[in-house]
């Protein structure tokens, strides 16, 4: 086995790799056994997952006082929190999908962590717009189903359904998609599975792979299919979900700019994402070899570029509020920028705009503390931007009387901590019992690369 | 009520001849609280019983009869409301109620339009009162000692103690002020059979001291009334006629009739200015006004009189300290019998005789003013004095009624010490307060919907008060227990207040004309005559002789609450929770404070201060409100109850014990100290200017007249599209509202008449605190100008029933949806609660039930409730619905009637109540409807017409109507 070296290119994969050592390497982490910190790192996430339940429970049976919204603001950490995680999983089906497309051959090490990240941050996401209604257990009549009043359909008018059908469709795609790559690893772990009850649990999930060219060829098609019909999904889902938004008349929300603001948004806190949790996995189970300081280095390039994109979004959102000439709006942006919660509008600024311009110096964008501190710091400055959109819209807007303020309770900070556990907890599980890289595709691209 | 229907009523019952049902009956039900916590059956058989009450024997008021007041009983249809006429008397002074019942169960209160102090209207107390009656922390029990014991004891104890009284030594009676006519007459019984007995009348915030000046100026006992409607120049002097200093809604009625913007070139505004030194509502609404502190109203008052040349005083024309009162005086000569002047009951007795004088050197007596004998007779100085006798052990027996002294009478009369020096007390009251819980009896006295008696208006009309339901608790009134003191022939409050009018008619149409007067609610030619009145003018010389009161750098007046009154409705959540129109704050009083007094001060919004006057002390946060007078501190009575039920106990703090017999409207040398701790105080509205946009829009008279069209150019205009399918609204009825923002005085009236028809419930502060009140409507407060001394201006806004609602359109569920007739419905059994419609809401004016407000509710406070409108759960949204049933209700009249509706038919809660008839709803497909013809006002516009949402609510700007001579020389 040669090793893989183009010389126009960095290779991405370091070191004297064969094949079997990726497969080693990767499945040798599900199969070893599990290490004490992985132990006390879900004790951990797992308590913060109870919280969540708890914090859900009081939630569904006391009401959504319990959380600190009101009116005028209706929506603050609920729908935050929605839209953040939203947000966070679009870097998964960017990587799988549209990098898929394009022949990014970088994504092969790092696309089964980021759609797996997409997975449990919709889960996340989900959670907030059912949990967020006033009554839960009627939730569901958002979607179209048969009912008592002689079939009455939901409001199509309301993006609030789009979002159900967006949201849904994502989730179902996504899964599809990351459960058809895990196809031919799942067969690989069975075919290495010495315990009776991990050969069964790894047979049935794997479908009965066997490698053939058959399997191969209608996998690859499949693969090929679904990455196709993802693609609209990164460029719809957060464009349908910031219609939440610009379809109302609320000043700061009644913006035709929403959409690609979003998804650029959505793009650039999901890359955050990736790579805050990659350079710990990646650390953690000795994988330098497979994710490489190019992959990560290619990712904060990404996040770079988004982080600019939304930086030019805050600059035209107050051109354009202040040449509408629309007072309404003028006043909407001069309180944000201004007003009670200038301080999360500034923090956003800073951990968004401010903070990613360090990436411009090739120093800083290879260095692994320096780029986990700045993933963390755009996470944040993502989930205020949602903050400063949803609440500070809200908080003051056409009738100065009916002004409010928005504090949160305690409830609303562990149900956010809550919703971490919940990702984290799941990712826990699954670099535990899945194969964190995809084995066959990494494997391929070093053929590829061999032959090339 | 007719035989048929007393048959109707027996049959209902087929259980009222089973023993458990006699037992439960003869129980006095319900006696206690155990029979409460009960089932919804347990429910059902009260309501019935409610009913049976009047057509079972072996029950308390067997004959007892309440007739209707336009429905017959003969027509009752289960289901519909039945509405009674009756009175509520607060201050002694009686309004007239209509009372809606359903099923036995009164459930909102109407104004009654024949009664001239209601004319139609009510205030927010009277709104509010309907949940009193269902308050489960009323007294349910006779008391002695504390422990319970029952109606027979007691009788027995004074049976057995007034054989010993001998000619009434040591017996004094101790009450709020009465206006009874029945309950005067056994007064008068009771005091002839003790003649060494005394009787007190006092009220907290009565009119002693218009009563002293009437009688300085004109030599005899009097009370004036005044007739807004004739008055063109309005002169107030620390007078809130338009706010608490005032019961009667028709006085308001009168005042926004004048204030009508002029149809012809002939007509005109009323003009109104205000002297004073807190910030009230009538201030709030005068087209000028100076901010002085409480003790130089007195100075002003002889300055004016100085300017007009009252009683040939030498005019010195320049206003002396007061530039421009020479101006006021000027348009005052100018309106001679068209123009008044009042003042408040905080001035001193000078002061109103002062102002009459002038009243009537300007040739307003008998025109928009008059005088009669006075209705009420309070006497505050008696109840100092009788505290006195009582702390020097000369009372022996003390009896009050219905009055809670312990807690308001006057510091220095110190009426616990004086009530422990007593062997015998007797009170009376609705709950165990402060005086009850040092009384030796406790009496539970029935409310006013639970009892009969009678009461007079301030123009002396007297109404029979009838009660429309059983007393809940047990109750007994007044005269009941004066009856029973006095050894009366006569026990039952029914038969007293019958018997007495029967005897003063003593004619043969006695019967029928007591019936005619319950179905009135008046009793025609009761109404007080004019008394000719000439003034002395040696008085007036010596009175102007006298050394002015002197003035000094602090002083503290004590208003009315607009939550207690004067702390009796503390534990009325209703109240408790409608923000006071002027601080917007809830569920609290505070020291209200000028801007540059709290600067000078040194103290901040919340901050806890020592307030100190004549070396007595209290506590409260201060609250800092633009347009008070500096050098003074506004003190809102009736709060820090100690002795309350659950809602009311320790809620605000008490500036009771600051208030003196001699310092009783204000205090002079006060100081206010900071005590470093800080206090929450919270308000339904946190922002109070309108940021230049046109919200309220307004102008001068003189600027509106010479241009119509300038309220239009005031805001965008804006003619847009929409990208939906808009609906067709030029059939059949559609619902349109305009409000008069001219003639809205911000009164408070229509938020709780909105809660009591709604079924809102309250919240609680801190929810308030967390923005989550459910007031349907609001009235939004602003406040424009110098902080110093600002203008307001109010508007009422509930949902404004977009035609291109913004609500509609992102309800996933389509729980809110057009209807035919443009009201935007809201289907609350099909809301799931995405809270997304009240985001989207421009006006938000949607309510949202975070918590589960409902829960928790005893039985009998579900009473309550008006079945016509369902109780919302948590988790769903709710709004105004225009009174969506009232409309149905109507409707469905005039569609069994095989007619259309006519206008003016349908009334929504608040435009009945509203006092200012600023309110007016109807048709707008129909041009003729007189909200159609507000609508094609120059004044009407709507509020962010810009954003193409269409409301159906419109609102008509208002106008002032300042002195051209005075041009920008207010706010001296």
């Amino acid at each position: 086995m040669a090793t893989v070296s183009r010389p126009a290119e960095t290779p991405l994969v370091l070191g004297e790799v064969t094949l079997a050592d990726v497969t080693r390497s990767v499945a040798g982490i599900v199969e070893a056994k599990t290490p004490r910190a992985w132990w006390a790192a879900f004790a951990f996430t797992g308590t913060l997952t109870l919280v969540l339940i708890a914090m859900l429970t009081y939630l569904v049976t006391t009401g959504i006082g319990v959380w600190g919204n009101n009116s005028p603001v209706g929506w603050a950490f609920d729908i935050t929190n929605f839209v953040f995680w939203i947000g966070i999983g679009h870097a998964g089906t960017l990587i799988s999908a549209i990098l898929y497309l394009f022949r990014q051959r970088w994504r092969t090490s790092i696309n089964r962590f980021a759609e797996a990240m997409t997975i449990f941050a919709v889960t996340c996401a989900a959670m907030f717009p059912l949990f967020h209604v006033g009554r839960p257990w009627r939730a569901y009549w958002l979607f179209p189903v048969p009912n008592q009043w002689s079939g009455m359909w939901p409001n199509f008018r309301s993006p609030l359904i789009w979002d159900v059908f967006a949201v849904s469709t994502y989730f179902t795609v996504s899964l599809l998609f990351w459960y058809l790559g895990l196809l031919p690893d799942l067969a690989t772990l069975r075919d290495r599975a010495r315990s009776r009850i991990r050969q069964i649990v790894y047979g049935v999930l794997s479908l009965g792979w066997r490698g053939s060219a058959r399997h191969w060829r209608h996998y690859e098609m499949a693969y090929l299919l679904l990455a196709g019909l993802s693609t609209p999904l990164v460029l719809s889902v957060h464009s349908i979900v910031s219609f939440d938004f610009a379809v109302s008349i609320l000043p700061g929300w009644h913006t035709t700019i929403f959409p690609p603001y979003f998804v650029a948004g959505a793009i650039f806190s999901g890359f955050a994402m990736v790579v805050s949790l990659m350079v710990i996995a990646r650390w953690f189970f000795g994988l330098e070899h497979l994710v490489t300081m190019k992959h990560l280095e290619n990712m904060n390039k990404v996040m770079l570029a988004t982080g600019l994109i939304v930086g030019y979004a805050y600059a035209v959102e107050f051109f354009i509020a202040w040449y509408s000439g629309n007072p309404y709006e003028r006043f909407a942006f001069m309180n944000r920028a201004l007003g009670p919660y200038a301080w999360a509008y500034w923090t956003m600024v800073a951990c968004n705009v401010l903070v990613p311009q360090l990436f411009w110096f090739r120093k800083v964008r290879t260095s692994v503390p320096a780029m986990f501190v700045i993933s963390l710091l755009v996470n944040v400055g993502m989930w205020f931007e949602r903050f400063v959109i949803i609440v500070t819209s809200l908080h003051r807007d056409f009738l100065p009387a009916a002004w409010g303020m928005f504090r949160p309770t305690w409830v609303d900070l562990l149900t956010l901590a809550g919703s971490f556990g919940l990702f984290l907890t799941l990712f826990l599980l699954f670099v535990r019992f899945l194969p964190m890289i995809s084995m066959s595709e990494v494997k391929a691209m070093m053929a590829s690369e061999e032959a090339a | 009520m007719s035989e048929k229907a007393k048959r109707y009523w027996r049959s209902l019952n087929e259980l009222a001849g089973k023993p458990e049902f006699r037992e439960w009956l003869e129980r006095e039900f319900p006696e206690g609280a155990s029979e409460w916590v009960g089932s919804r059956r347990a429910l059902l058989k009260l309501m019935a019983a409610s009913f049976a009450l009047a057509g079972l024997t072996g029950c308390r008021r067997p004959e007892e009869k309440i007739l209707p007041f336009s429905k017959g009983v003969e027509g009752y249809v289960p289901g519909r409301a039945l509405y009674y006429a009756s009175i509520m008397t607060l201050g002694g002074l009686a309004t007239g109620v209509l009372v809606e019942c359903h099923e036995g169960r009164p459930t909102k209160i109407e104004g009654n339009p024949d009664h001239p102090s209601s004319r139609g209207a009510t205030n927010a107390f009277a709104q509010a009162s309907i949940l009193s009656l269902y308050d489960p922390d009323r007294s349910r029990t006779v008391l002695r000692q504390g422990r319970r014991a029952s109606w027979e004891e007691l009788e027995a104890f004074i049976r057995e103690h007034m054989q010993r009284a001998g000619k009434g030594e040591g017996l004094r009676v101790v009450s709020g002020a009465v206006s009874s006519p029945s309950l005067l007459a056994l007064k008068a019984y009771l005091l002839d059979r003790y003649p060494r007995a005394q009787w007190v009348e006092y009220e907290p915030l009565g009119r002693d001291n218009e009563l002293a000046g009437l009688q300085t100026a004109f030599g005899q006992p009097l009370q004036a009334v005044y007739r807004f409607d004739q008055a063109e120049v309005i002169v107030a002097l620390d007078a809130d006629f338009l706010g608490l200093d005032n019961l009667a809604p028709a006085w308001i009625r009168d005042y926004a009739s004048r204030r009508r913007p002029p149809t012809g070139p002939q007509d005109s505004m009323s003009r109104l200015y205000v002297i004073e030194p807190s910030l009230s509502l009538t201030g709030a609404n005068a087209d000028h006004r100076w901010r002085v502190r409480p003790s130089e109203v007195s100075a002003v008052a002889r300055a004016l009189a100085t300017e007009l040349g009252v009683g040939g005083l030498k005019v010195l024309g320049q206003g002396g300290p007061y530039p421009w009162l020479s101006a006021l005086a000027r348009d005052l000569l100018r309106h001679r019998g068209r123009s008044l002047i009042l003042a408040g009951p905080r001035q001193p007795a000078a002061v109103h005789a002062l102002v009459h004088w002038m009243n009537h050197y300007l040739g307003n007596t008998g025109r928009s003013v008059y005088y009669t004998e006075p209705v009420v007779r309070t006497d505050l100085a008696a109840l100092t004095r009788v505290a006195e006798e009582a702390r020097a052990g000369q009372v022996g027996t003390l009896v009050i009624l219905g009055a809670n002294p312990v807690y308001n009478a006057p510091a220095d009369a110190d009426f616990a010490a004086a009530m422990k020096r007593v062997p015998v007390t007797i009170h009376l009251g609705q709950e165990v307060d402060e005086t009850a819980a040092l009384a030796t009896w406790h009496v539970p006295e029935a409310h006013y919907l639970e009892s009969w008696g009678d009461g007079r208006a301030l123009d002396g009309t007297a109404s029979i008060q009838q009660p429309t339901i059983a007393p809940l608790f047990g109750g007994r009134t007044a005269s009941e227990l004066v009856a029973l003191l006095a050894g009366y022939e006569q026990r039952r409050a029914y038969d007293i207040v019958r018997n007495y009018w029967l005897r003063r008619w003593n004619s043969p149409e006695g019967e029928r004309q007591w019936e005619r007067c319950l179905h009135d609610g008046v009793i025609p030619g009761t109404a007080l005559p004019p008394v000719t009145v000439s003034p002395d003018p040696r008085r007036l010389q010596s009175l102007l002789n006298e050394p002015t009161p002197a003035t000094s750098e602090l002083e503290a007046v004590f208003v009315p609450s607009w939550a207690t009154y004067d702390g009796r409705f503390a534990n009325n959540g209703w109240l408790q929770e409608a923000p006071d129109p002027i601080t917007k704050l809830t569920w609290d009083n505070a020291a209200c404070l000028s801007p540059a007094t709290a600067r000078r001060l040194g103290v901040a919004e919340g901050d806890m201060v020592e307030i100190q006057a004549q070396g007595r002390r209290i506590e409260m946060p201060v609250w800092i409100l633009p347009g008070h007078a500096d050098g003074a501190v506004s003190l809102p009575l009736g709060y820090g109850r100690t002795r309350c039920g659950r809602v009311g106990r320790r809620v605000g703090h008490d500036p009771y014990p600051l208030r003196t017999s001699a310092a009783h409207g204000f205090v002079v040398d006060v100081t206010i100290r900071r005590t470093g701790r800080r206090y929450r105080l919270v308000t339904t509205q946190e922002h109070h200017s309108m940021e230049g946009r046109p919200l309220v829009r307004e102008a001068t008279l003189e600027e509106f007249r010479a241009q119509p069209d300038l309220i239009h150019k005031q805001g965008p205009k804006a003619e847009l599209f929409s990208l939906f399918k808009e609906h067709d609204y030029s059939q059949g009825y559609q619902w349109g509202m305009a409000i008069d923002l001219n003639a809205c005085i911000g009164c408070n009236a229509c938020i709780l008449a909105c809660q009591a028809e709604n079924n809102i419930p309250i919240v609680g502060k801190d929810q308030v605190r967390r923005g989550r009140e459910m007031h349907w409507v609001r009235l939004d407060r602003y406040f424009e100008g110098d902080p110093e001394d600002p203008q307001i201006a109010w508007q009422p806004v509930a949902c404004q029933q977009c035609e291109m609602a913004p609500c509609e359109t992102v309800c996933p569920v389509a729980a809110t949806n057009h209807s035919p007739e443009g009201l935007n419905d809201m289907t609350y059994n099909r809301c799931v609660g995405t809270r997304y419609c009240a985001n989207n809401c421009p006006y938000k004016v949607r309510r949202f039930n975070f918590l589960d407000y409902h829960k928790g509710l005893e039985e009998v406070q579900k009473m309550v409730y008006n079945p016509d409108v369902t109780v919302r759960m948590r988790g769903v949204m709710e709004k105004c619905t225009y009174c969506v049933q009232r409309i149905e209700e109507k409707k469905i009249q005039a569609k069994a009637e095989g007619r259309k509706l006519r206008d003016g038919e349908i009334l929504t809660a608040c435009q009945q109540v509203c006092p200012a008839q600023a309110i007016v709803f109807g048709d707008i497909n129909d041009p003729g409807s007189r909200v159609s013809q507000l609508r094609r006002d120059p004044r009407n516009y709507s509020l962010l017409a810009e954003l193409n949402t269409r409301p159906r609510t419109t609102y008509l700007a208002r106008l002032r109507n300042p002195n051209p001579e005075l041009a920008g020389q207010e706010g001296s």
